[in-house]
């Protein structure tokens, strides 16, 4: 649950006024070690059984307030660092946001989904009220007509492919399978980038993303790589 | 009763009286409709007393040429190259009467196939058996290729004979008639998922607005019955379980007729005793014939209104791809402003970060008697529907893309079916235009088979949308055209926000939606 939403707000005020803050909490032992994220080990991936796009370059977290339309709109167009459509990052190039210097991570997910806070504790970043930029590279073995670019976030999120802008999803929501999907596109044989921008205002944020075939079956065959092409 | 007498007498005054277009456009009126039949894209029907229709697109409606048997109710099936039009007239008054089957490899008299062929007597009443040998129903078993014909009205039974589908006449002429059902006329069978139906009206005809015939249907697992309705009760003591009967502005429907589009997409043909727009007079009407738990459902055409659509598939609704406002205005914590805030707030399922901080500005949640305040307490009034006109200054003025989302009463979200002047029509019902409510915005099929909404109707053909009940009862929406498309393409929600033109398929959800009064 979020803490966004004011029903959840009114069920953990009872427990917020008797606790004391919440950076003075004494750590607790993780029940279960969240370990979806991993350096990449081999110089590509493919797709996972259900067509998810596994290996992903992340850059660390940068503040941004609101999920409605015009506010991410207007909060993904915002130039925060040089060539932020075009640039193809490696693992560990830098870029100053501000006052801040961020660093570009290579990850595999172990699942369909890439889980944004799990990334973003592994680099003691903030979870809420950020925006994440993640980019990666798909190559096709033959142009590809008629497929469809399908993601879900949480929370907002707004695609490119090949520069293109081709889904925008806003308002404080879920990851979900096919949430939003682009219109028809063409993949040109070789590589073609896929650029994201996912803002959440708190709580859990993750992403997944897959693309279609013409007959909305996952589409496969093809290899995932990042900057140089080995995966790192 | 003598219910045909009733039929033959008021045919000449129901002819006489005007047309109004509410239901089908043009001229409707007919009584005792065939089958529509459907030859090189036209469709036909044939009527008691020679009437005939004809429609380019099942929808608009003008006179046919008679037929050059009259009788009564005909009814006309296509098997192979051959039109076959099963004809009954009374032989020297009822209950002696005889079918005749005439047969023809076009329906169009403007082709050099309109050659009518005499094809003698199928069927018979001698006077004095259990039977009136008129009103028959012709079916092809799609199962085994057998061909049969019931006939017969009030006196006695409804028969059924087998009858040759390679020349349409009887296919052993001394056979012994099965007895199937009593009380009714305007026996049809059809085949459906493993059980044959036979479909008769039952009630009184030709009495206009006093009529009271209505559609009653039993099934069987062989075409030769029995037939026992809902209850089990056999048609052949009376069962029927209710097709339609009165209902709006209509009284008397009877004499239906299958028509299958393809595709999964069923209606049938039917006519009303009495359309009260019309001046009480009988017309044809085409309607969806939709599937519940393996008995048949009169559906509707769709009504000119506002409406919410669903995706079935995915329960979101199309909207018109703008920054959506909640009904009544943004609501801080507490009632309290904290800025714009996004659609379909929910909970996490991620991990949650400790609770921090202090009580929501504007006191403590409220949940309990309205009065204004807290998070629960509301505004203390009534919050009136969304003003379209207020909640649209700010959208775009040009082209808007669509997309869905979960559904919260917005005005985005709404849409205005309304029939399109001049659009012509399909099988039951006109092509409409979409508007969002309130407004002329315009939901419109683009070239590359997605959609767009924009700024004002023209009337250009991919503004003009073909609604349809499927079996079901959900929708499916088809665009006049499509640019290029070579094929027909449905509306087709693809992921949860996300809607597009693809071809229809019978098995999926993808391209059906609920229109919900919202």
């Amino acid at each position: 649950m979020k803490l966004t939403t004011p029903a959840v707000l009114f069920c953990a005020l009872t427990a917020a006024y008797a606790q004391p803050p919440a950076s003075n909490l004494p750590p607790i032992p993780a029940q279960v070690p969240a370990t979806t994220l991993a350096a990449p080990a081999t110089p590509s991936k493919t797709p996972d059984a259900e067509g998810f796009i596994p290996r992903w370059m992340i850059l660390e977290p940068i503040p941004a307030n609101g999920l409605t339309d015009a506010i991410v709109q207007t909060a993904v167009k915002k130039e925060y660092f040089p060539n932020q459509f075009t640039v193809i990052p490696k693992n560990g190039d830098k870029v100053t946001v501000g006052d801040k210097e961020l660093t570009w991570h290579a990850e595999d997910t172990k699942l369909y989904n890439v889980n944004l806070y799990h990334f973003a504790k592994n680099y003691g970043k903030p979870t809420s009220d950020v925006l994440f930029w993640v980019v990666t590279i798909v190559n096709m073995p033959q142009e590809m007509h008629n497929v469809r670019l399908a993601i879900g976030s949480n929370a907002a999120s707004v695609w490119w492919v090949n520069g293109e802008e081709v889904i925008g999803i806003y308002g404080d929501r879920q990851t979900v399978i096919d949430d939003g999907v682009s219109k028809r596109l063409t993949l040109k044989k070789g590589a073609n980038i896929i650029r994201a921008a996912i803002v959440n205002a708190g709580g859990a944020t993750d992403f997944c993303a897959r693309f279609l075939d013409e007959n909305d079956k996952p589409l496969k065959g093809y290899t995932i790589t990042l900057s140089n092409g080995s995966g790192k | 009763m003598n219910a045909t007498l009733l039929k033959i007498a008021a045919v000449p005054a129901l002819f006489a009286l005007a047309t109004i277009s509410v239901a089908l456009d043009g001229t409707v009126n007919i009584h005792d409709p065939s089958t529509i039949a459907v030859c090189n894209g036209k469709f036909y029907t044939y009527g008691t007393g020679g009437n005939a229709l004809v429609s380019d697109d099942g929808w608009t409606w003008k006179r046919g040429t008679t037929l050059p048997r009259r009788g009564l109710a005909p009814d006309v099936i296509h098997i192979g190259d051959r039109y076959y039009v099963y004809v009954a007239a009374n032989v020297g008054g009822q209950p002696r009467a005889e079918v005749n089957m005439i047969s023809t490899k076009s329906l169009d008299p403007e082709s050099p196939d309109y050659k009518w062929e005499e094809g003698g007597v199928v069927a018979s009443s001698n006077g004095v058996e259990d039977a009136n040998a008129i009103d028959p129903g012709v079916m092809l078993d799609p199962n085994d290729g057998r061909m049969w014909l019931v006939y017969g009205s009030y006196f006695g039974y409804i028969r059924l004979v087998e009858l040759d589908p390679k020349t349409g006449k009887r296919k052993v002429p001394n056979d012994t008639p099965r007895n199937l059902a009593i009380n009714c006329e305007a026996g049809d069978l059809m085949y459906h998922d493993g059980w044959y139906y036979l479909l008769a009206t039952h009630g009184s005809c030709c009495r206009g607005a006093d009529s009271g015939y209505q559609i009653r249907l039993g099934r069987s697992k062989k075409v030769t019955g029995p037939y026992l309705d809902h209850d089990g009760v056999d048609m052949i003591e009376g069962g029927g379980k209710l097709l339609i009967s009165s209902t709006g502005r209509y009284v008397g429907p009877g004499h239906f007729g299958l028509l299958d589009l393809g595709d999964g997409v069923q209606k049938f043909s039917l006519h009303w005793e009495a359309d009260l727009d019309r001046g009480g007079a009988s017309v044809l009407d085409i309607r969806p014939l939709l599937w519940k738990d393996g008995w048949p459902i009169a559906g509707e055409n769709m009504k000119e209104g506002t409406y919410e659509f669903e995706s079935a598939r995915t329960g979101t609704a199309m909207e018109l791809a703008v920054e959506g406002m909640p009904v009544g205005g943004r609501r801080g914590r507490g009632g309290g402003g904290r800025g714009p805030g996004g659609p379909g707030a929910g909970g996490g399922r991620g991990p949650t970060p400790p609770a921090v901080g202090g009580p929501p500005a504007g006191g403590p949640p409220a949940g309990g008697p309205p009065g204004g305040g807290g998070i629960f307490g509301g505004t203390g009034a009534p919050i009136p529907p969304q003003d379209v006109a207020q909640v649209s200054a700010n959208w775009p003025k040009d082209k808007v893309p669509v997309r869905m989302g979960v559904y919260l009463l917005q005005a985005q979200q709404k849409w205005t079916i309304a029939p399109a002047p001049n659009g012509g029509g399909y099988p039951g019902a006109p092509y409409f235009k979409i508007t969002v409510a309130g407004t002329d915005r315009t939901l419109a099929a683009t070239s590359d088979a997605e959609l767009i909404v924009l700024p004002a109707f023209t009337g250009a053909p991919e503004q003009l949308w073909r609604i349809e009940q499927l079996p079901d009862g959900t929708w499916r929406i088809v665009p006049k055209s499509a640019g290029s498309a070579k094929e027909p393409l449905a509306l087709s929600a693809v992921g949860s926000s996300s809607v597009t033109l693809s071809k229809f398929d019978a098995k999926s959800d993808r391209q059906r939606w609920n229109i919900k009064t919202p």
